[in-house]
């Protein structure tokens, strides 16, 4: 129905031009835009790149949305470059939501946002749990060694949530990693599955089909319907992954240690 | 207290008013397809506005009550029959303890319906909602649709809720099915990346409701609208009701099961208040789209708001009156609201 999630960070060089030098709203005098999508959906843009600093005041709007006490208010949906704001059309006038919204993104400046939660994802790579790293290795000429210490030495920024639930856009994979999608997509890779596809890096949340290159998998469980906490990622979170070993896999799972 | 699935019907799913606080992590919102109509059987027969009811397609399921209960169909007319007697759509309708419910099929008036049965459905809730998101598989009967032999657990009923039978939601009242509707729309938040002559021929052709369209999408066929440039765009949020303009150029309206975010252009959104009528839609229907201001599209929220309100008024005062055998009205009269001098009447007559 939509698109595959797009190639995060392929944006970031334009960062500079769209600033225009400035590190706050005030080199850019198109941004926030505020854009209705239906009645039920305001969209503010602070800019149309992927960039953590755009990206942070998404969150920032979106913290200072949740700190109020809004009868009209649905949820909010932070994406790489914009926060969607929905509301309950029964509940509320145009010109309300207008207000709050646009007066609180004014507020929001990129260098008042607090760091971000790190979240540190235990990963067995290689073998059974990452039948691809091989072909990673063939295709961009490194050792699996060294592929597993690029792809653990890096922090990811969480962009945003979607395609399936619980499925992060992380952005800031090592371009030295870069590999094209399997040309047989796979018609079932197990939950937590960590891939490569293209520029981009990402856990595969659910059971689900899919043609990214596998190089390992997590035993934490990102998305349990049944938790009070459903999901273990959100977006603003920054996430690393630290290698562990085969035999570390089920203790983890079954909740001895992580 | 339950109900018993003798046969599913084309597609019947369990859905509430939808799954909300989890877009953020990219859960879809799922819910009733037109949640005006489930909110308004929900009233007839006593419930939360918020209880679970069976969203039914096309062809509806033939189910076996294993216990007494009021019932409201909604939405669209599937032929609905009890012990195969032929029986009217939005009208409280008391099911005994063996009774079958069941549907002879689409009339041409509308695809869907929503059967609301007091007490509610009570399949056990999944992150605060008892509707079923089919593709994650969650909510409602085990994530998936109805299968033979399934067993619907019941809420308990609000005892004051059997005063609900012979109850007819006036017509004005209803989500009624209109062939070749005009379906109003907010321009989007992408429609500058469209070509100014492909925004034009979005609004002035008509589209037909593509054979692949589902709860997630209306996949709509008829003229191209041609991007500026590229159809790419950085990946954002969608709403239920969002119109998408692909690479193909052929336009895409996201419903309930919709994936949260995407990254085509959005030239519109469908406003909230026509969501009902998008659901009553066939694979084949046409459509056409008019565009209208937020201020619009909020005076035909809130009416809709009214219009339930209405109900409820209407139907406390038919709860109120002494319970008459000899007023018991057969499915092919009517009922209409008066207003006259400040009051409303709720007159009900009979065709001779």
């Amino acid at each position: 129905m939509t698109a595959l999630p797009g190639s995060v960070g392929a944006d970031s060089n334009r960062f500079d031009n769209v600033l225009k030098g400035g590190s706050d709203l005030e080199g850019r005098p198109e941004y926030p835009r505020f854009l209705w999508c239906g009645d039920a959906c305001l969209v503010t843009e602070f800019g149309d790149t992927i960039d953590p600093l755009i990206n942070s005041m998404v969150k920032g709007l979106e913290l200072k949305i949740r700190g109020l006490v809004l009868p009209w208010l649905v949820e909010t949906v932070p994406t790489y470059r914009s926060l969607a704001v929905y509301v309950d059309p029964w509940e509320t006038r145009r010109e309300e939501v207008e207000l709050t919204v646009i007066s609180l993104a004014r507020e929001v400046e990129a260098k008042s946002m607090p760091s971000a939660a790190i979240a540190e994802i235990p990963v067995c790579y290689g073998g059974n749990f990452g039948p691809d790293l091989e072909r990673v290795s063939i295709h961009t000429g490194l050792g699996p060694d060294d592929i597993i210490r690029l792809h653990s030495s890096k922090l990811y920024r969480i962009y945003m949530m979607g395609f399936t639930p619980g499925f992060p856009y992380l952005g800031g994979m090592d371009p030295r990693l870069e590999t094209p999608r399997l040309e047989d997509p796979r018609t079932l890779i197990p939950a937590g599955s960590v891939g490569i596809a293209g520029k981009q890096t990402g856990i595969y949340p659910i059971p689900s089909p899919g043609g990214w290159n596998i190089i390992g998998r997590t035993p934490l469980v990102l998305f349990d319907p049944a938790r009070p906490s459903p999901f273990l990622l959100e977006a603003g979170m920054e996430i690393r992954f630290v290698p562990v070993p085969e035999e570390r896999f089920e203790e983890i799972l079954s909740g001895k240690g992580a | 207290m339950s109900v018993e699935v003798i046969s599913p019907g084309m597609l019947s799913t369990v859905q509430d008013l939808g799954r909300y606080g989890f877009q953020a992590f990219g859960m879809p919102v799922a819910g009733a397809l037109d949640r005006y109509s489930l909110m308004a059987g929900n009233l007839v027969v006593g419930n939360d506005l918020r209880a679970a009811g069976l969203e039914i397609t096309i062809s509806g399921p033939e189910l076996l009550f294993r216990s007494e209960r009021l019932v409201c169909i909604t939405g669209g007319d599937l032929s609905p029959k009890i012990n195969d007697r032929d029986v009217p759509v939005w009208q409280g309708l008391m099911l005994r303890e063996g009774d079958v419910l069941s549907f002879g099929g689409a009339r041409n008036r509308g695809s869907r319906s929503w059967i609301c049965i007091g007490g509610g459905i009570d399949t056990p809730p999944v992150m605060g909602s008892r509707s079923t998101y089919l593709r994650g598989g969650l909510g409602g009967c085990d994530g998936r649709r109805l299968k033979r032999g399934d067993i619907l657990p019941l809420g308990a009923p609000d005892n004051f809720s059997r005063r609900g039978e012979g109850f007819i939601v006036p017509h004005e009242l209803r989500q009624n099915y209109i062939e070749r509707p005009v379906i109003r729309v907010i321009p989007g938040p992408q429609e500058a990346l469209i070509a100014p002559e492909g925004v034009e021929c979005f609004y002035s052709s008509s589209y037909r409701v593509g054979p692949d369209s589902d709860r997630m999408g209306y996949r709509l066929q008829g003229p191209v609208i041609r991007h500026k440039e590229s159809p790419d765009m950085i990946s954002d949020a969608v709403p239920w009701g969002a119109i998408q303009v692909p690479g193909n150029g052929l336009p895409i309206i996201m419903m309930a099961d919709c994936q949260t975010t995407g990254g085509y252009p959005k030239i519109a959104g469908v406003i909230n208040a026509d969501l009902g009528l998008l659901s009553m839609m066939l694979p084949g229907d046409y459509l056409s789209f008019r565009r209208c201001a937020v201020t619009e599209a909020a005076d035909a929220s809130r009416a809709l708001k009214g219009d339930l309100e209405r109900i409820r008024v209407l139907l406390a005062d038919h709860r109120s009156r002494p319970k008459d055998p000899s007023r018991e009205i057969p499915a092919d009269d009517g009922a209409m609201l008066l207003k006259f001098g400040g009051e409303t009447f709720d007159v009900t007559w009979r065709i001779i």
